[in-house]
């Protein structure tokens, strides 16, 4: 299959931007100035990602659609207002997590940003389950930019007046250029940030008009050293069909009335573990030297008993420091723990962590 | 008068007397992007041509260095691994890596100029 591009390929072109493939798609890693620079301008200032790589799926129903996704998703749907957002993910009948996604209610239904490497696969899997009942659109016609980072509010403000008063994790429509674009107040960074989804054809003049307003553009690499400073999961590495939310520790994303209920897919194993508690649970490791470890890094303990891996790690700019994350058993999970990371032959003492590594206020309640 | 020469791992040597001072080069600086951590061998071990003598990390992966040349390693730079930074600052003078004692000099004839090793390094621009 062909490698594809996004609609802001040229210009990535124009910018300098290394390509890497990604999930089939021809994206930007990095640009001239690198990951670490592209990360500190994020933090600072104001970071610009093409993520257009990742599904837009809108799927419109009312009150039915509703019933049927919380058979789906551990979220109380009925009751997540009009504009608002939820992470969540999809899982197999054992609580395997097959992808994970941000669902946002609108109008006439939801909508679902899906990974990449994912989205085909969720659409035909949510298809089956919904059996056709709804019409369903995996919007190839949209292109989806996020701006991350302190300046992006005011920046975006001043190309699309009004988004500063969006509350995080909710979004609404707003007008670029007489189109229709929505936007969220999301992200992945760890940073205040929007995530704007709009037409193929107007995602440059956007992003160009952002760049003049004095956001930067920055690739995948530095997207990766920010969310993992931000402790935040990668599908693929940290996350997968062997762990399940309560293994990833991402319990307070399942809704608790919910699990009261226990009637969505994976909900007995959800309910076992949160009950009887998990052997392997997902923690943050903070190398005590500058030694970076790397997914796939073997963790002992102190007895030199192999206890768990990493599946994130690199260095972390803000941080100056090497950042990683990873699964251990439970009882090497608390905070403080010594363990030791095996890279290249050698055993590098680490500590388990509490994430994020790397810590921002996010804008909440602006209208609260 | 010392000459600079370049192995097909993106190394430099240069030779003053019997002593070898051995670093990357710029084009390798430029594939791996953001360098942040260095690993050197230990002063007073002895290294064989083409084996690993350190590693360098940058944001993105590690990479293994090689010593294009054999020899008793008698001097390491302690900045670069105070600050990996500085390697891609100015790779090929400031933050040499090591220096050896070479064992034998003819290990260097096989060695690249720099007119051939700009000419490789265009040809092998992965």
């Amino acid at each position: 299959m062909e490698t594809k591009k996004t609609s802001l390929y040229q210009l990535h072109q124009d910018c300098n931007a290394k390509f890497v493939e990604f999930a089939g798609y021809h994206m930007p890693i990095q640009y001239s100035e690198g990951i670490v620079e592209e990360h500190k301008f994020t933090r600072n200032h104001s970071g610009i990602f093409d993520v257009s790589h990742m599904g837009q799926l809108f799927i419109y129903g009312g009150e039915e659609l509703i019933k049927d996704l919380e058979k789906i998703f551990p979220l109380d749907l009925k009751n997540l207002k009009l504009n608002h957002s939820k992470y969540s993910f999809l899982m197999d009948k054992d609580a395997g997590i097959q992808d994970d996604l941000i669902i946002t209610k609108i109008d006439e239904g939801f909508l679902i940003i899906l990974n990449a490497a994912c989205k085909d696969n969720d659409f035909k899997f949510l298809k089956e389950l919904l059996k056709e009942k709804y019409k369903m659109v995996l919007d190839e016609n949209r292109s989806l930019i996020a701006i991350q980072g302190p300046k992006s509010s005011q920046i975006l403000n001043e190309v699309v007046d009004g988004v500063k008063d969006l509350n995080f994790m909710s979004g609404n429509w707003f007008l670029f250029d007489n189109q229709i674009v929505y936007i969220t107040r999301s992200g992945y960074t760890g940073e205040d940030g929007f995530e704007i989804s709009i037409p193929n054809n107007f995602a440059e003049k956007l992003t160009r008009e952002l760049i003049n307003k004095g956001s930067k553009l920055a690739g995948l690499g530095a997207r990766d050293t920010l969310r993992l400073e931000a402790g935040l999961c990668l599908y693929g590495h940290d996350l997968d069909k062997n762990k399940t939310p309560v293994e990833a520790n991402l319990k307070w994303a399942i809704s608790k009335e919910r699990i009261s209920k226990g009637d969505f897919i994976g909900s007995d194993i959800i309910i076992k573990q949160l009950n009887d508690g998990v052997t392997k649970i997902r923690v943050g490791i903070k190398p005590e030297g500058r030694i970076i470890a790397r997914e796939k890094t073997k963790i002992f303990n102190q007895s030199d008993v192999h206890i768990g891996e990493i599946t994130s790690g690199t260095f972390g700019p803000s941080v100056n420091g090497p950042v990683a994350m990873g699964y251990v058993e439970n009882e090497f999970s608390k905070k403080n723990t010594k363990v030791f990371l095996e890279v290249r032959g050698k055993k590098y003492a680490a500590n388990i962590c509490s994430l994020p590594f790397y810590k921002k206020s996010y804008v909440k309640g602006v209208n609260q | 008068m010392s000459e600079v020469k370049y192995s097909k791992e993106h190394e430099w040597i240069k030779l003053e007397g019997d002593v070898a001072t051995i670093g990357i080069t710029k084009h390798a600086t430029e594939m791996l992007g953001d360098i942040v951590f260095a690993e050197l061998p230990e002063k007073g071990s002895n290294v064989e041509k083409d084996g690993t003598a350190g590693v360098v990390e940058s944001t993105k992966a590690a990479s293994d260095v090689y010593t294009p040349v054999s020899g008793e390693v008698v001097d390491i730079n302690q900045e670069i691994l105070d600050d990996p930074s500085k390697i891609n600052q100015d790779p090929e003078n400031f933050a040499w890596f090591f220096k050896l004692k070479i064992k034998d000099k003819s290990e260097m004839d096989s060695l690249m100029n720099k007119d051939e090793y700009d000419k490789f390094a265009k040809e092998n621009n992965a």
